[in-house]
């Protein structure tokens, strides 16, 4: 029960349609686009190996690194496929349309990809930031033997999530514990006792989760999704590296919208519309300071592996649930900014 | 508690980074006049039209020519040593654009950012042309200072890799933070053993004294007092 939502996680997949950009059609007439699944927990270069073939009669010759883009914007393939879905469709397109090309790579935007190898390093070098903002340093995937590097690779690669759970437990990756899970056992008669331990052990602990946060912000304001303007260039999404402090407070939940506002202060008085007299004083204090009434900025939509989530879940559970194989949490948020 | 303003098992929080930086950037503009001052670039979020409040950013040093280029082109003008050096060092064709590239003058752009996952300063840096155009890992690998390029191939720590500016969202080269706590906490603990704990405001003239060898910049001793 507890692990239902990993797997749904593992299986998520996304259906593209993979079209030849023009300028590498040397046949006539043109190839229909590649049907393609791909896994949300991918990345987009792993797919190579499927649309090189189906190609490659109407290439011409020569070869170059391969690359996608989503309407004239270059896809980096070093963000999960999933996350750049939720990222870059406000509303989703389904199937998503691509284009993959086949020279002309835009170097000066994509960092150099070349094939699996990249991808995998990309991958290793991610699983050890994770665990130093974890753990505190990243000994145990250094120390990590070949082989078994080897294997947690090819687990992620090929989606398997039993070899994937057999393995991870050699990276000695520190936990959080889940609020739905100490519920679940507080029901429980034997572990009583149990609980009274965790109780006394975990009653103020801090945690250094590791997120990545991906902003959209849009001016004016809107209601529905399919108003939302499309991306021009990634210059239109702010990227926020950084971990989430993560306070347990006994009696008290830390929810996913405390996450996202420790990471973007400025959204903080977004709680301010639930209440008249906390938004009064906001009034007042934005007065004194700019002369100007100031308009709260909003948080719209927050997604996680394609989920709109309810911003008051346990931020717990999240992590628990919803991290993708490198121990990253790629949050998609949309915002309407603040205007002065 | 924990001011922000010490240096703790060699990690800066980002308000440690900021303070840090200011008193690098002024010890720099005092002492080593020779080379353009850093500059602190402040982080506005550009799409989000607001700072944020507590005044983050990162140390900017551009446009610095790099004299081993200089001295490689100077050498190419004596039609003996460059006959030699053709014989010995270029026994397959270079491609005409990598010959170039050797040719021309290099410029290179440096950056001190805070790394919040790490909470240790990062270096990145690229180099170009004097036309703009990007320089390869293989023409800058001749850029750097020899010791270095062996360190590349020795050290852990120290390997390069292209990576995405995290502010700029563009492609450069990358000096791995992963070991660099350790190295801080030896020097620290030497000036601790020496009687003082180690400020907050010397954190990032020691961290440049051993990575900015790595790139060919040296600062004078007078800094580190």
């Amino acid at each position: 029960m507890a692990n239902e939502a990993v797997k749904y996680v593992w299986e998520g997949a996304i259906p593209l349609q993979i079209h030849l950009h023009k300028s590498d059609v040397a046949s006539h007439p043109a190839p229909p686009p590649a049907l393609v699944l791909a896994p949300r927990i991918g990345y987009l270069p792993l797919l190579i190996p499927l649309i090189k073939p189906y190609f490659k009669d109407s290439l011409p010759p020569g070869e170059d690194s391969i690359w996608f883009d989503y309407k004239g914007v270059p896809l980096k393939w070093y963000i999960p496929t999933g996350v750049l879905f939720d990222l870059l469709c406000a509303e989703p397109e389904r199937p998503w349309n691509l284009t993959v090309h086949f020279r002309g790579y835009p170097s000066n935007i994509l960092i150099p990809c070349e094939g699996e190898d990249s991808v995998k390093w990309n991958f290793v070098n991610s699983l050890k930031e994770a665990q130093y903002i974890i753990n505190g340093n990243c000994k145990n995937v250094m120390n990590m033997s070949q082989s078994d590097q080897e294997d947690l690779w090819t687990s992620v690669m090929n989606g398997d999530l039993d070899a994937y759970t057999k393995l991870s437990p050699k990276l000695k990756m520190a936990t959080i514990e889940d609020d739905f899970s100490r519920k679940a056992s507080l029901s429980s008669p034997q572990s009583r006792q149990g609980v009274t331990e965790t109780d006394v052990a975990g009653q103020v602990k801090t945690a250094r989760i590791p997120v990545r946060l991906y902003v959209r912000s849009i001016n004016q304001d809107f209601k529905n999704l399919e108003d939302v303007p499309e991306i021009d260039t990634w210059d239109d999404i702010s990227y926020l590296n950084r971990p989430v402090e993560f306070l347990r407070e006994e009696g008290k939940c830390f929810t996913l919208r405390n996450a996202i506002e420790s990471l973007l202060p400025e959204f903080i008085g977004d709680r301010a519309q639930t209440s008249g007299e906390e938004r009064s004083r906001d009034d007042d204090n934005t007065e004194e300071a700019d002369g100007l009434l100031r308009e709260m900025g909003e948080i719209k939509l927050a997604r996680i592996q394609g989920i709109e989530m309810k911003l008051e879940i346990p931020f717990s559970w999240v992590v628990n649930n919803l991290m993708n194989p490198e121990f990253y949490l790629h949050i998609s948020v949309l915002v309407k900014a603040p205007q002065r | 508690m924990n001011s922000g303003r010490e240096v703790i098992d060699g990690r800066l929080t980002v308000e440690g980074f900021s303070v840090a930086a200011r008193a690098f950037a002024d010890k720099w503009k005092t002492h080593n006049q020779s080379l353009p001052p850093w500059s602190w670039v402040p982080l506005i979020n550009r799409t989000l039209l607001l700072s944020n409040q507590q005044e983050e950013g990162y140390l900017s040093l551009e446009n610095i020519l790099i004299l081993s280029s200089l001295e490689e082109s100077t050498e190419d003008e004596s039609l003996n040593v460059a006959t030699e050096c053709s014989e010995k060092e270029e026994p397959v064709d270079h491609t005409i654009l990598v010959q170039n590239q050797e040719n021309e003058a290099h410029y290179y752009d440096f950056h001190i950012v805070y790394s919040a996952s790490y909470k240790v300063p990062v270096l990145y840096f690229r180099g170009y042309c004097s036309g703009g155009q990007p320089l390869s890992l293989d023409v800058i690998k001749k850029d750097l200072p020899s010791c270095s390029v062996s360190l590349l191939l020795q050290s852990k720590w120290t390997f390069i890799t292209q990576e995405e500016h995290p502010y700029l969202n563009r492609p450069w080269f990358k000096l791995h933070p992963c070991g660099t706590e350790d190295w801080i906490k030896l020097l620290s603990q030497s000036s601790i053993s020496a009687g003082c704990q180690m400020p907050v405001e010397l954190y990032l003239v020691s961290w440049f004294s051993v990575v900015g060898q790595v790139v060919g910049l040296r600062i004078p001793l007078e800094m580190l007092n």
